[in-house]
């Protein structure tokens, strides 16, 4: 089996692709999407190393992380549908009402 | 073979997650996201986690991703109500924030030095199962919770009257 450099390196990337899509898109959906990205690359890692190791708690750790993507997926979600019925937009940076 | 699969896997998940931030609308990312999860779910079995990757299609790529498309589809922005998209400089920044990160992963990567262990098949539905349900039981159970308060969650801020 190979080494797990070759995938942290991958989970390395994906997560920065996930960053630069929150940071820098104004699409609230696109920004949602990109944290799935950022959650999935950490399971990469999770699961390059725990086979490495041959210990089952990669596995587990990252069954907890989908667990925990699953359930902000739906909040998240939710959140939005009652941001859109109350401002009829998805751009963040109209949603300032908690800024000062 | 685990090398070239790895390369083939790992290019289509690479590029699914850069078209995912760039697509203009969000249905055309949500499907390339799908493709990404697809991707990703391949890494895990070239990994021998057969267990995660079958929960990867099953939850991610099925589950949350139509919750993702219904609501596309449910708020259905008109196209040109979008949010226009300018790359001022503190976006910029952001971005080229996000490739130093890129790049410090890629330094940790290479310094990772840890002794192989046994070659048992780690991922295997039969380990996980009972690593979940023994040294894991009680995190387990709070997961059920976890997803028991958002359910109740989602509902609550969804609903128009409670």
């Amino acid at each position: 089996m190979m080494e797990p450099t070759a995938y942290l390196l991958l989970s390395g990337i994906l997560f920065g692709i996930g960053v630069a899509g929150v940071v820098a898109r104004k699409n609230a959906l696109i920004i949602l999407m990109s944290v799935e990205i950022m959650l999935n690359a950490v399971n990469v890692a999770f699961i390059a190393v725990g086979s490495h190791l041959g210990d089952p708690t990669g596995s587990i750790f990252a069954f907890m992380v989908m667990t925990v993507a699953a359930a902000e997926a739906a909040v998240g979600l939710a959140i939005l549908i009652a941001i859109y019925r109350l401002k009829e937009t998805i751009d963040i940076t109209e949603l300032s009402v908690l800024k000062w | 073979m685990e090398p070239i699969l790895f390369i083939i896997f790992g290019a289509i998940a690479v590029g699914g997650a850069i078209m995912v931030v760039t697509r203009k609308h969000p249905m055309s990312s949500a499907l390339y996201l799908i493709l990404t999860l697809f991707a990703v779910a391949a890494l895990f079995v070239l990994r021998q986690a057969h267990f995660l990757a079958a929960i990867q299609v099953i939850v991610y790529a099925g589950a949350v991703m139509v919750l993702f498309i219904f609501v596309i589809m449910l708020i259905n922005v008109p196209e040109n109500k979008l949010p226009m998209e300018r790359l001022t400089g503190l976006r910029l920044l952001g971005v080229v924030a996000a490739g130093f990160l890129i790049l410090e992963s890629a330094i940790l990567a290479r310094r990772f030095a840890m002794p192989a262990g046994s070659t048992a098949d780690a991922g295997s539905v039969q380990a996980v199962g009972r690593a979940l349900f023994t040294d894991y039981l009680l995190a387990f159970e709070i997961t059920s919770v976890l997803l028991l308060a958002a359910v109740i969650g989602a509902i609550a801020l969804a609903k128009r009257k409670i």
